[in-house]
C-alpha cells in the first residue's frame, strides 16, 4: 500500500470500517464481543497486507487491480429491491425446496421461503441467528483466520469477516436429516452504482446429519456487481452434505469466493462449483479433513468467454489417515477467456493410508483463449496413495469429422463435443433440476446449440 | 559393499521391520567419497567486492570486456533479493565468507601432459575410481578436470582438434577464442537472470568451453569432472556448449567432493546452444557431499542450467541423476525456439537423512511443432525432502506443440517428503499437453512378491528401486549408467548396485 491511489483507497477503507463497526455497535449486534474482535482483527490484517499483487505465488496469474479500483460502495438495508416476476425467472425449478433469498446481500424475508422446519433446525439469515442463537456460531466462526496461513485465510476473505452483513446460516442437529434441498439466491440488482456485497454464510451439520445446500450467485440484466463471499462449512462426525456453488453473474461482474471445510470423523461432503459468469473470478476452496475416515469430493466446471477470467484454486489438507479426496475439474476457454486452476494437496505427517486423486482436463478453443493449471501435491507421509494429472488439448478431429460425416454443421458439431466434455462435470450432480438447468445454460452458451437446446427441453419435458 | 551386508543381516536377526531395516542402511552407507586432499591452494580473502572481481578477472588474465560483464552482473546481483520461494529451508548465506578464488598451484607454467600433473591431484582421482590414465586407454574419453576452479589436465585434444573440435577449460577459450566466447556467453542465461546466476556471472572463476563446428559429430563422449576441495572455497563453474548446424555432442558431467562439515556454495552455470539440426545430450551425475546423517554439513548446489534449441529441427536432451548436495536447486531447461525442436528432461533424484532437492526443468515452447518429455523420478528416505519444480510453457506461437510429463515420487520412512508443484501454461488452442504424477511407497505386495520367490530383502527393494528408475538409466550413455547405479547404491539405499 505504497502508491498515492492506494492510501486514499485505504483512507477510504478506514472510514468505512469505522462506520460500519459503529452501525453494528449502536445496533442490536452490540453484545457481540467476539465478533466485534474477529472483524478489527481481519481489518488489521486487511491494512497490513494490502491487496495482494501478482508478484504474490497464490495470486500469480490473476490480477485484481480491476477490483481494487472499484471503489467498494458497500450494500445497505436500503438495497433490498427486486421485481418478484425478475426473480422468478432466475430460480431453479425446484418444488418443496427451502428457499433463501438476498438482494444484493440483503436478506429479504419477503421473498425467501423456508417452509416447515423440525425443531432446533435453523435455516434463515445469519444477521437474525446472531441475535436469537450467538452461542451456535462463536465457537465455530471464522475458524480458518486463526490459521493465518496467507493462502487459506486471504485479504479478501478478511475483507468479508470485516465488511459483512448478512448470509445464511444453516445448523442441521445430531442425526436430523433434511430430505429437501436448501437453495440460496444471491441477487444483484442494483444498476445505479457498482455495489460490493459481502454474504457470509455459515453451514454447521450436527452428528450423522444430512442436508443439500446450492448456492446461486445472479446479476440482473445489466446489472455489475462485485460478490465477495465467504462460506464456511463444518460437518460432524458421519454427517453427509452436498454443497453446490452455481455462479451466473454478469459477464462485467466480479466475484471472489471462498468456502472452508472442516470435516470431522466419518462425515463426507460433495462440492459441485460452477463458474459460468464473471468478468474476473476467483474460488478458493479449502478443506480439511479433520477425522479419520473424512472424504471430500470436488467437482468443478469453469467455462469463460469473451474477456472473462475464471481462476479456481483448492487445497485439501489431510490431516488425519485415512482420509479420500477426490478432485475432478474441466475448464473450457474460448475467445480471449483465462482460465486458471491450482489444486493442491498436504497430506500431513502421520496422515497414512490416505487416498487423494485429482484430475484437471482443459479444453482450450481459441488461440487467444489461456489456461494456467497448477495441480500441486505436499507429501509428509510415506503410506499413501496420492496422484494427480493435468491435461490441456482440443476437440478430436476424428470425432468432429464423424458428426460432420452425419450431416452436423461444424458449429453444432463443434458445440456438441464441447457439451459433451463439459457434462462430465455436471451429469455428476445428483440434484437433478440443477442438473438440467445447468445443462441447458451450458448448451445454450454455445454457437448452434439450437439442436442441443431443443434435444435437452424435450428430454426434460419427459 | 561387504559392510552394508552384514548390516542387513544383523537387522535381519533382530526381527527388525523391513523398513527399518533398510533405513538402517541408508544411515549406515557412509559417504564413499569423502577424503580431502592436500594441495597447497592458492586463494584469496573471503569476501566479494568490485576489488575481488578485478583481481579474479586479473589472475586469469582477461580481456576488458569481460571484466566489464562481470562487474555488470555484479552490480546487477546487488539490487537482487535471494530467492525463497524454492521448498528448501537453510541458514542465510553469508556471500562476506567465502573466498572467490581459489586455484592448485602447479610447478612451472601448467602441466602439458598428464606427467607434469600433480601426482597428489591424479592420487585423488584415483580413489574416485576415475584415472585419467585408465579412461585415456580404456574408455576413449577426453577428460576437462576441474579440480577446484582451474583445469589441470585436459586429453584427446589433438583427437578432437582434428575434428575441429574446441573442448578445453573456459579461460582457455576467453584467451584462445574470445571472438565465440563472446559471441555466445550470457545470451541464454543472461547475468540478471536470477540471483545465483548473477553471482556465477560476476565471480566465475573457470568451467567448460565446447564448440562443434557445422556438420561435424563430435567423435567421443566429452566428459568433465568436478570436485570440490579447498575448504570455504565456493565454486562458480561456467560451463558453454555450442552445437552449430547439423552437429552432435555428448558431454557428461559428474561430480564427487570431499566429506566436510561446513556448508559450501556451489553456484554453476551451464548454456546450451543448438543451431539447426544439432544435437546436444547433457548427462550429470552428481555426488557431492550430502552432509552426515544429522544433515552437518553438505554443500549446497544452486545451479542454473538452460539450453536453447535455436535453429529449426534441434534437440537438447538433459539427463541427470542427483544423489548429493544437502540442498540441491536445479532446474534444467530448454528453450525450444527453433521450429519442430525437441527437448528432454530425464531426471532421478534421491534425497536421504536431511537432504533437499528442489529440481526440475522448465519447457518453453515457441517454435511451431515443438516437442518436450519430461520424466522425473524423485526417491526420499528418512528426513530427506524432494520436490519437483516443472513449468511448461506453450507461448501462441508454438502450434502443434506437445508435452508430455511423468513425475513419480518413491517414499521410504515415514518422515521424509515428496512434493510436486508442476506450472502449466498454454496460449495455444493447437497445444497437447499432459501432466501426470503419482506418489507411493515400495508396494509390500511387490516385497512380498520377491521374497517368496526367495529373493532377500535387499535385493527385492534393489530390484523395485531400479526398476522405478529404469526409465531415466537408460537415458544414459553406457559408461554412466554403471556409475549412476554404484552412486545411487551409495547414496541412498544400499540396496542398489
Amino acid at each position: 500500500m505504497s502508491s498515492p491511489q492506494d492510501n486514499i483507497l485505504a483512507e477510504n477503507f478506514h472510514a468505512a470500517f469505522s462506520a460500519h463497526q459503529d452501525a453494528n455497535a449502536v445496533g442490536d449486534l452490540k453484545s457481540l464481543s467476539w465478533l466485534s474482535a474477529h472483524r478489527q482483527s481481519a481489518f488489521d490484517q486487511f491494512q497490513k497486507e494490502g491487496f495482494p499483487t501478482r508478484h504474490h505465488e497464490n495470486w500469480k496469474y490473476t490480477d485484481v487491480s480491476r477490483i481494487t479500483k472499484t471503489g467498494f460502495i458497500t450494500a445497505n438495508p436500503t438495497h433490498n429491491a427486486i421485481q418478484t416476476d425478475e426473480l422468478d425467472k432466475l430460480k431453479f425449478n425446484t418444488e418443496n425446496c427451502h428457499e433463501l433469498v438476498f438482494i444484493n446481500g440483503q436478506f429479504s424475508a419477503e421473498h425467501s421461503d423456508i417452509g416447515s422446519l423440525d425443531d432446533q433446525v435453523v435455516i434463515g439469515s445469519l444477521r437474525d441467528a446472531l441475535k436469537n442463537t450467538p452461542e451456535l456460531i462463536e465457537k465455530r466462526f471464522n475458524q480458518f483466520a486463526k490459521k493465518n496461513h496467507s493462502r487459506e485465510n486471504h485479504v479478501f476473505a478478511a475483507l468479508n469477516t470485516a465488511f459483512f452483513h448478512d448470509g445464511a446460516f444453516i445448523y442441521v442437529p445430531d442425526n436430523v436429516v433434511i430430505e429437501e434441498p436448501i437453495v440460496i439466491y444471491y441477487i444483484s440488482s442494483h444498476n445505479e452504482v457498482m455495489l460490493t456485497t459481502a454474504p457470509r454464510n455459515l453451514i454447521i451439520m450436527g452428528k450423522n446429519a444430512q442436508a443439500s445446500v446450492i448456492e446461486s450467485f445472479h446479476g440482473l440484466k445489466g446489472v455489475v456487481s462485485f460478490t465477495n463471499t465467504i462460506t464456511e462449512i463444518e460437518t460432524e462426525d458421519g454427517a453427509v452434505l452436498e454443497h453446490y456453488k452455481v455462479q451466473q453473474e454478469n459477464t462485467d461482474s466480479f466475484h471472489i469466493g471462498g468456502t472452508h471445510l472442516k470435516l470431522h470423523r466419518n462425515s463426507r461432503v460433495e462440492s459441485h462449483s460452477i463458474s459460468l459468469g464473471g468478468a474476473i473470478v476467483r474460488n478458493d476452496i479449502v478443506t480439511d479433513l479433520a477425522g479419520e475416515g473424512a472424504e471430500i469430493i470436488l467437482n468443478g466446471l469453469y467455462m469463460g468467454n469473451g474477456r472473462q477470467h475464471v481462476d479456481n484454486h483448492t487445497l485439501v489438507n489431510h490431516s488425519k489417515p485415512h482420509t479420500r479426496s477426490d478432485e475432478y475439474y474441466r475448464g473450457v476457454l474460448d475467445g480471449r477467456a483465462r482460465g486458471v486452476f491450482n489444486g493442491k494437496v498436504i497430506v500431513h505427517k502421520d496422515a497414512q493410508k490416505t487416498d487423494a486423486s485429482q484430475s484437471n482436463a482443459n479444453l482450450l478453443l481459441s488461440d487467444h483463449a489461456e489456461i494456467d493449471t497448477k495441480p500441486e501435491l505436499e507429501i509428509y507421509a510415506d503410506d499413501v496413495k496420492c496422484s494427480h494429472g493435468a491435461t490441456v488439448g482440443q476437440l478430436d478431429k476424428n470425432m468432429l469429422f464423424y458428426l460432420r460425416s452425419r450431416g452436423l454443421d461444424a458449429d453444432t458439431a463443434k458445440s456438441l463435443l464441447t457439451f459433451a466434455f463439459a457434462d462430465e462435470v455436471i451429469r455428476r450432480i445428483k440434484f437433478a433440476p440443477i442438473r438440467e438447468q445447468l445443462e441447458f445454460n451450458v448448451g445454450g452458451r454455445l454457437p448452434g446449440s439450437d439442436l442441443i437446446k431443443a434435444n435437452l427441453s424435450s428430454a426434460r419435458q419427459n | 559393499m561387504t559392510s552394508q551386508s552384514e548390516n542387513i543381516e544383523v537387522t535381519t536377526v533382530e526381527e527388525t521391520t523391513v523398513e527399518n531395516a533398510q533405513v538402517e542402511t541408508l544411515v549406515n552407507a557412509e559417504y564413499e567419497h569423502g577424503f580431502v586432499t592436500d594441495i597447497e591452494s592458492d586463494t584469496i580473502a573471503p569476501g566479494l567486492n568490485e576489488d575481488v572481481i578485478r583481481m579474479i578477472s586479473a589472475k586469469k588474465d582477461e580481456p576488458e570486456w569481460l571484466l566489464q560483464w562481470r562487474l555488470d552482473a555484479y552490480r546487477h546481483w546487488l539490487t537482487m533479493d535471494t530467492p525463497e520461494w524454492a521448498h528448501v529451508h537453510h541458514e542465510e548465506i553469508d556471500y562476506q565468507a567465502i573466498s572467490y578464488y581459489s586455484a592448485p598451484k602447479s610447478k612451472g607454467d601448467g602441466p602439458k601432459s598428464l606427467d607434469e600433473v600433480d601426482p597428489k591431484l591424479l592420487e585423488t582421482y584415483e580413489k574416485l575410481g576415475i584415472p585419467l590414465q585408465e579412461q585415456m586407454m580404456l574408455a576413449g574419453v577426453a577428460v576437462d578436470a576441474v579440480f577446484d576452479s582451474v583445469s589441470v589436465a585436459t586429453t584427446f585434444k589433438d583427437k578432437l582438434a582434428d575434428a575441429g573440435v574446441i573442448f578445453g577449460s573456459f579461460s582457455e577459450a576467453v584467451k584462445e577464442h574470445p571472438e565465440l566466447v563472446r559471441k555466445y556467453l550470457g545470451t541464454v542465461v543472461p547475468t540478471g537472470d536470477n540471483f545465483f546466476a548473477a553471482l556465477n556471472s560476476a565471480v566465475f572463476t573457470d568451467g567448460s568451453f565446447c564448440f562443434i563446428p557445422k556438420g561435424v559429430r563430435c567423435p567421443m563422449e566429452l566428459s568433465t569432472y568436478f570436485r570440490i576441495n579447498a575448504a570455504n572455497t565456493g565454486q562458480f563453474e561456467r560451463t558453454l556448449i555450442i552445437a552449430e548446424e547439423g552437429s552432435h555432442v555428448s558431454y557428461l558431467e559428474g561430480c564427487t567432493a570431499p566429506m566436510r562439515d561446513e556448508n559450501q556454495l556451489h553456484a554453476a552455470v551451464v548454456e546450451l546452444i543448438a543451431l539447426d539440426d544439432a544435437q546436444i545430450k547433457y548427462s550429470t551425475v552428481q555426488n557431492w557431499y550430502p552432509g552426515d546423517e544429522n544433515g552437518v554439513g553438505g554443500i549446497y548446489n544452486f545451479v542454473t542450467k538452460r539450453g536453447d534449441c535455436r535453429g529449426v529441427n534441434s534437440k537438447i536432451s538433459w539427463t541427470q541423476v542427483e544423489t548429493g548436495s544437502a540442498i540441491t536447486w536445479k532446474y534444467p531447461s530448454c528453450i525450444l525456439r527453433g521450429d519442430n525442436s525437441v527437448g528432454e528432461f530425464y531426471s532421478v533424484a534421491v534425497t536421504n537423512n536431511y537432504q533437499q532437492a528442489d529440481t526440475g526443468t522448465k519447457m518453453i515452447h515457441i517454435g511451431k511443432n515443438t516437442r518436450s518429455t519430461i520424466i522425473s523420478k524423485g526417491i526420499s528416505a528418512r528426513f530427506g525432502q524432494n520436490t519437483y519444480r516443472g513449468m511448461v510453457r506453450i507461448a501462441k506461437t508454438a502450434e502443434n506443440a506437445r508435452n508430455y510429463t511423468q513425475c513419480d515420487s518413491l517414499l521410504m520412512g515415514d518422515k521424509c517428503g515428496a512434493h510436486t508443484f508442476p506450472y502449466i501454461e498454454v496460449k495455444n488452442s493447437t497445444a497437447i499437453v499432459e501432466h501426470e504424477a503419482t506418489t507411493s511407497k515400495i508396494g509390500e505386495d511387490q516385497l512380498f512378491y520377491c521374497k517368496q520367490r526367495g529373493i532377500s530383502e535387499e535385493d527385492a527393494v534393489n530390484m523395485i528401486v531400479n526398476g522405478f528408475c529404469k526409465e531415466v538409466f537408460k537415458e544414459l550413455p553406457m559408461e554412466f549408467a554403471v556409475e549412476a547405479q554404484k552412486l545411487l547404491g551409495i547414496t541412498l539405499e544400499g540396496a542398489v548396485g
